[in-house]
């Protein structure tokens, strides 16, 4: 049922999107904010990846589009800390506004192609003469690199202040930290790693459209929450390598489903049911097991 | 160390709500005093402590820490200089974080002069083990567990602890064992009194205990209506008791009565 090139091409999808996850895994689970901009960012990447390679420049592509994406969630940040609009209602206004901005960079067309400009892959085929890795290992040394860099980072003193804010606001605002700017730091940088993820995956499949990023925010969720289901406990470390396994894990099982004839259009609507699933879960488990000792206690009380 | 002058505050102004919360305090600490506050609920307290950490700017007056002006700046830039810790030991820690992680944290801000990417060495870990096996309690066998997993008193413990890690020019202590139970407060209180006099910490505390206002420290401040109506310290203080300081209490806000009624008389 998988063979070779369904592997190859879930393990370098995952490695990409792994990116995403990880983004989440700071705006979502460190920072707790639910981040709404990640579908538009993740567009931005994209767009903005595309026009650059187009121009020439494919390496240059990925730093551009992780600034472009760093500005996205510096504009999130700035509504919510400075501005008083609420948290998860400033990643919506600042996805809405980048829809027009991504038609803008692509030239105001809803795609852009790359068939004939080079890419960073087709640039390291060239050098290494094709073979199967060539797309694999820029792709994994990219997520395994940005990883590793998030890794160190939340233990540095600018990092666990970021992990405090998320963590205890109350303590956070006793201490020297200034919750608004770890907060904007925070955003700055899941954002500009939603953009790189969207930045490979636009020179990847070689095209960027307008509606990559939909939808985004909810598959890096998923495959957070795959990743945390595996490594249920550990420090920082292990949940951040959680969110690279856990997003090359969802690959597969849309590569499956896609195996088994679904058609590609239901694949957000399963998404949607994994994250509504896997959040409420825990809930429902508890909720239930409440239900269980309360009827538990009437039944002893009736005798 | 500590200079309070002629500060005011008053909430909500203007409104039936107004409530004049400090009146004209003006405050002297010595390097190294250790002050206890008692008075009242709504003697101003804990509005004396927001207005030395920062949390709302006085109307008017001013403040200096150890020679410097603070009375504007935001309260995160003071706070690398004040320790404050709470009545509720969830305040101070964050429970998803390690024992280690909140160390690091506390220490990584309060020490000057590092880059934001600086993180803890061996030799800073093997300090705050030797740190935690000072306050007793086991905790430096459980540095990768997070806090969450710790008792009110552990925690209330381990946020003295990350207050004090890097001695603060300030520590201010809002009834910080007023949530534990007695043996547990005894025990954080006893840790307070040899911590602070081990680093000759300049500090305030709140207590309602007035047994313990009395035995700790070497001043005692007693505030009523956001003003400080008693001011006892070393000799004097030491003379006192328990019946004593609450004579002297109901003498003091019987007589500010008395004047009220004058005036509005």
């Amino acid at each position: 049922m998988l063979n070779m090139t369904v592997i190859t091409s879930a393990l370098e999808l995952g490695c990409i999107y792994s990116l995403v996850a990880l983004a989440l895994f700071l705006s979502f689970r460190i920072l707790n904010i639910a981040d709404m901009t990640t579908d538009g960012s993740f567009t931005l990447g994209c767009a903005v990846s595309a026009t650059v390679a187009l121009a020439g420049h494919p390496f240059l592509a990925l730093p551009v589009a992780m600034l472009s994406g760093a500005a996205a969630g510096f504009i999130t940040a700035l509504l919510q800390t400075r501005l008083g609009v609420p948290s998860i209602l400033s990643g919506i206004i600042t996805n809405t506004g980048l829809y027009t901005v991504n038609l803008a960079v692509m030239g105001f067309s809803s795609n852009v192609n790359l068939l004939k400009a080079e890419t960073l892959f087709t640039v390291l085929r060239d050098k290494v003469g094709g073979g199967v890795l060539y797309r694999l290992a820029p792709a994994f040394v990219i997520s395994a690199v940005m990883c590793g860099a998030v890794i160190l980072f939340l233990n540095t003193r600018i990092g666990l202040s970021i992990r405090a804010t998320g963590d205890n606001p109350d303590m956070v605002r006793a201490s020297s930290i200034n919750t608004a700017f770890t907060i904007t730091l925070g955003l700055c940088i899941s954002n500009s790693m939603t953009a790189l993820s969207g930045a490979v995956l636009a020179q990847y499949q070689r095209t960027a459209d307008i509606n990559l990023g939909t939808g985004m925010v909810v598959i890096g969720l998923a495959s957070l929450i795959i990743g945390e289901t595996l490594f249920r406990r550990g420090g920082v470390g292990k949940k951040a390598v959680g969110a690279l396994v856990g997003s090359i894990i969802y690959r597969f099982v849309i590569a499956v489903a896609l195996r088994l004839d679904l058609p590609s259009e239901c694949l957000k609507l399963i998404s949607a049911v994994i994250v509504a699933l896997a959040i409420a879960g825990p809930h429902v488990s508890r909720r239930l097991a409440e239900d269980r000792r309360r009827r538990a206690a009437r039944q002893k009380g009736d005798r | 160390m500590l200079k309070l002058e002629h500060i005011s505050k008053t909430f909500h102004p203007g409104t039936v709500h107004e409530k004049r919360a400090l009146q004209d305090l003006s405050l002297h600490l010595a390097p190294g005093d250790f002050v206890t506050i008692v008075g009242s609920n709504g003697a101003g307290k804990s509005t004396l402590f927001n207005a030395i950490a920062g949390t709302f700017l006085p109307d008017s007056g001013t403040i200096t820490l150890a020679g410097a002006d603070i009375t504007d700046l935001p309260d995160f830039k003071r706070s690398k200089d004040i320790g404050r810790m709470f009545q509720d030991p969830l305040k101070g820690t964050a429970p998803n974080m390690t024992i280690e992680e909140n160390l690091a944290l506390a220490y990584l801000r309060a020490s000057h002069a590092k880059s934001p990417f600086s993180r803890v060495s061996k030799a800073d870990r093997e300090e705050f083990r030797e740190a935690l096996s000072r306050l007793g309690l086991g905790l430096e066998d459980r540095m990768r567990q997070p806090v969450g997993l710790l008792s009110g008193g552990q925690r209330q413990a381990l946020t003295l602890l990350m207050a004090t890690l890097v001695t603060p020019k300030l520590l201010l202590l809002d009834e910080h064992t007023a949530a534990l139970d007695p043996a547990t407060a005894e025990k954080v209180l006893a840790l307070t009194k040899s911590i602070v006099a081990e680093h000759r910490i300049t500090c305030l505390m709140i207590t309602h205990n007035i047994q313990s206002a009395l035995d700790l420290g070497n001043r005692t401040i007693m505030m009523s209506a956001g003003r400080i109506v008693l001011d006892v310290a070393d000799g004097q203080r030491a003379g006192l008791t328990m019946e004593d300081l609450l004579a002297l209490f109901r003498e003091k806000t019987a007589q500010k009565l008395d004047n009220d009624r004058i005036l509005l008389g």
